[in-house]
């Protein structure tokens, strides 16, 4: 379980037990009851979601909200909105992959295909414009 | 010695050295105390005892912080402001927080016993309760009891069959093997012959395909253990460890009517120095004093300042990494370097306890693959009709806790019950009402805990843990103990000790 990023406590030896993948990631997708319909969830410690506004939806808006804008309690989640840090893409790169600060990494939940999609997405979403398309050789490259 | 004490669990069972002694006169100094959770009023209860000047700042307009218990009427605010209230029926609670305590926290428990905070077991155990795997056994749950003695049983079996092949014999001395073969029989039920099957001795470690009754028809059926290769398959044998871990061992403990009892008796001792509301936007320290600014969220144009001797933090690292701050780089770096667990759970509020009545589980909890990947049963209120509550998800770090952080609320709640009816179909009928905690929204932490990578503790836990100047950190984030309460006293007290030793020296 290298996706535990390496913590001999005990929560990573739960969580080997209670999340390890059975085979390869499966959706749930029951029958809708929920109001947003179809919904994918992942069956083991990495993300199954593959397109940047999956990705984006049921990852990043859990902080950083539906609108991008963030949120502020005691503490604040950063706006991704129209972000000029979001220019660079090695920087948002970098970011998933290793989180900064509170924000955990995601470099052992989403693959280079996967980070170089939210990653993408949010550079053409939420008020940001940037062209240049982030590859997973850029990710990959990002890793080392 | 310390070797042989501790194989015989004498002498490692707890840090905790009974009620922390500070001796020495702090000749007045005063100490502003960061948060009101289990380790800021720890460190304030202790503090003022020995005779420092407590103040103690809290954002919430509670005590407690994660230390927390929802109840019908109460509402809650997350991040992105949708609200929520809670509507189960009186004296039905869940902790969106910590909810079990282990027997060897020895800290916690003693600070219970002298607030007078009564305890009753939590059951992390129920052998009753089920492990559920989509993929396996036609996705019909099964009795924790079952799996359990039938892993037992057949790898006793094969591990019998080895020994008497002889293919333990270069590991195994003759006299040992008999031993062997004598206890594997004993533990994993097999019959005369060291073979695990349908019979009675099996069935009184898996249960009986009819039960031992009373009069004409009383006596019981065996019933047919699983083979082994469907038991290895069904992978259920994973959540076995979930009985086995330090962490999790009988006897666990949970508060009478809830885990902010705790909380609450420690802010009872601390009436009139706890003040609530506050927002905290920068901390300076000079070589005399400590100057904290905040504001009173609920008047947040005023910018007001509290100083003190000294300042114990225990502001949870994932908003003190966003504060301006006077430490050394050192400790910003460790500051910094600490990402917060994801966790959410989900309480569900149904009709009648069926559960118990029609399934006989008292407590405990149910496993499952399914993105919920828990169901807990309460440890509390047993056999009584009426309404009851359930955990209908619990979600620590992994894939799942991002996804139900990432849907609203109602969301939540109603996929925790289309995949609790995959165990329990009477939710289908049953279900009133829940509400959904995910820590990454919760406005006073941000994340659940601290989650310390081995790389990061290597290079950052010590320079978290030193004093600074005048500041002190504490919490659970500043313990070997991540996300436990626990972790957060023998922090406070290990803080505070230190602290007081600099004081009395100065």
């Amino acid at each position: 379980m290298t996706a535990l990023r390496k913590r001999n406590f005990l929560a990573a030896a739960i969580l080997a037990a209670v999340l390890a993948p059975m085979g390869t990631a499966a959706l749930f997708s029951p029958a809708a009851t929920a109001q947003e319909g179809q919904r994918t969830f992942s069956s083991g410690y990495r993300f199954v979601e593959m397109s940047g506004e999956e990705l984006y939806d049921n990852i990043c808006r859990g902080c950083h909200m539906m609108d991008a804008k963030g949120a502020t309690g005691a503490g604040s989640y950063p706006s991704l909105a129209a972000n000029p840090n979001l220019e660079s893409a090695g920087y948002p790169v970098t970011l998933v992959l290793r989180g900064r600060k509170a924000m955990p990494p995601f470099g052992d939940m989403m693959n280079d295909a996967q980070v170089a999609a939210v990653v993408n997405y949010l550079r053409t979403h939420f008020g940001n414009n940037y062209s240049d398309v982030v590859t997973a050789r850029d990710v990959s490259d990002a890793r080392h | 010695m310390y070797h042989a004490m501790t194989s015989l669990g004498f002498a490692s069972e707890s840090r905790y050295q009974g009620p922390v002694k500070l001796e020495g006169d702090p000749r007045g100094a005063s100490v502003l105390v960061l948060g009101a959770g289990l380790a800021g009023m720890t460190a304030a209860l202790e503090l003022r005892k020995t005779g420092y000047q407590v103040q103690v700042l809290e954002f919430n307009n509670r005590a407690g912080g994660r230390n927390w218990t929802l109840r019908g009427g109460d509402s809650f605010t997350e991040l992105g402001g949708a609200t929520q209230t809670c509507e189960f029926e009186q004296g039905l609670y869940i902790n969106p927080g910590p909810w079990r305590i282990p027997h060897h926290h020895r800290a916690l428990l003693d600070y219970c016993r002298r607030l007078n905070v009564a305890l009753e077991p939590f059951n992390q155990l129920n052998h009753n309760a089920f492990l559920h795997a989509t993929r396996a056994f036609g996705g019909v749950p099964q009795r924790i009891r079952a799996v359990k003695a039938d892993f037992q049983g057949q790898v006793s079996e094969l591990l019998a069959k080895a020994t008497r092949q002889g293919k333990l014999d270069e590991a195994v001395t003759k006299e040992d093997q008999e031993i062997l073969l004598e206890a594997l029989r004993s533990w994993g039920a097999l019959d005369r012959n060291y073979s695990y099957n349908a019979n009675l001795a099996s069935s009184e470690f898996r249960g009986y395909a009819r039960a031992p009754g009373g009069g004409l028809a009383a006596m019981p059926v065996p019933s047919d253990p699983v083979a082994l290769s469907d038991l290895l398959k069904s992978r259920l044998w994973r959540y076995l460890q979930n009985f086995a871990h330090y962490n999790f061992q009988t006897t666990m403990f949970q508060p009478v009517g809830g885990m902010d009892m705790i909380g609450k008796a420690f802010a009872k001792e601390l009436d009139g120095i706890i003040r609530c509301n506050v927002k905290v936007t920068k901390i300076e320290q000079s070589g005399r004093s400590v100057t904290v600014t905040f504001v009173d969220t609920t008047r947040p144009s005023t910018v007001e300042t509290a100083t003190a001797d000294w300042c114990v933090c225990t502001i949870p690292l994932s908003i003190l990494s966003q504060l301006p701050l006077d430490v050394s780089p050192a400790m910003k770096a460790a500051i910094d370097a600490v990402p917060y667990a994801g966790s959410v759970k989900i309480g569900l509020q149904f009709k009648r306890r069926f559960w118990e009545e029609d399934d006989a589980i008292y407590g405990g909890i149910s496993y499952t693959d399914l993105p919920i990947r828990q169901i807990a049963y309460p440890n509390t209120g047993y056999n009584r009709g009426g309404r009851g509550v359930l955990l209908g998800a619990y979600l620590f770090d992994g894939a799942n806790s991002y996804e139900f952080t990432a849907m609203p609320p109602e969301e939540r709640v109603a996929r925790a019950v289309e995949f609790g009816a995959v165990l329990h179909p009477q939710y289908k009928n049953e279900f009133e009402n829940g509400i959904a905690v995910a820590w990454h929204r919760v406005p006073f932490t941000l994340g659940c805990s601290g989650d310390w990578s081995e790389e990061a503790r290597k290079q950052h836990y010590a320079n978290l843990c030193q004093i600074d100047g005048r500041i002190v950190l504490a919490g659970e984030h500043a313990s070997a103990l991540p996300a436990w309460q626990e972790g957060a006293i023998l922090s406070a007290l290990d803080a505070i000790t230190r602290l007081h030793q600099r004081v009395v020296k100065a």
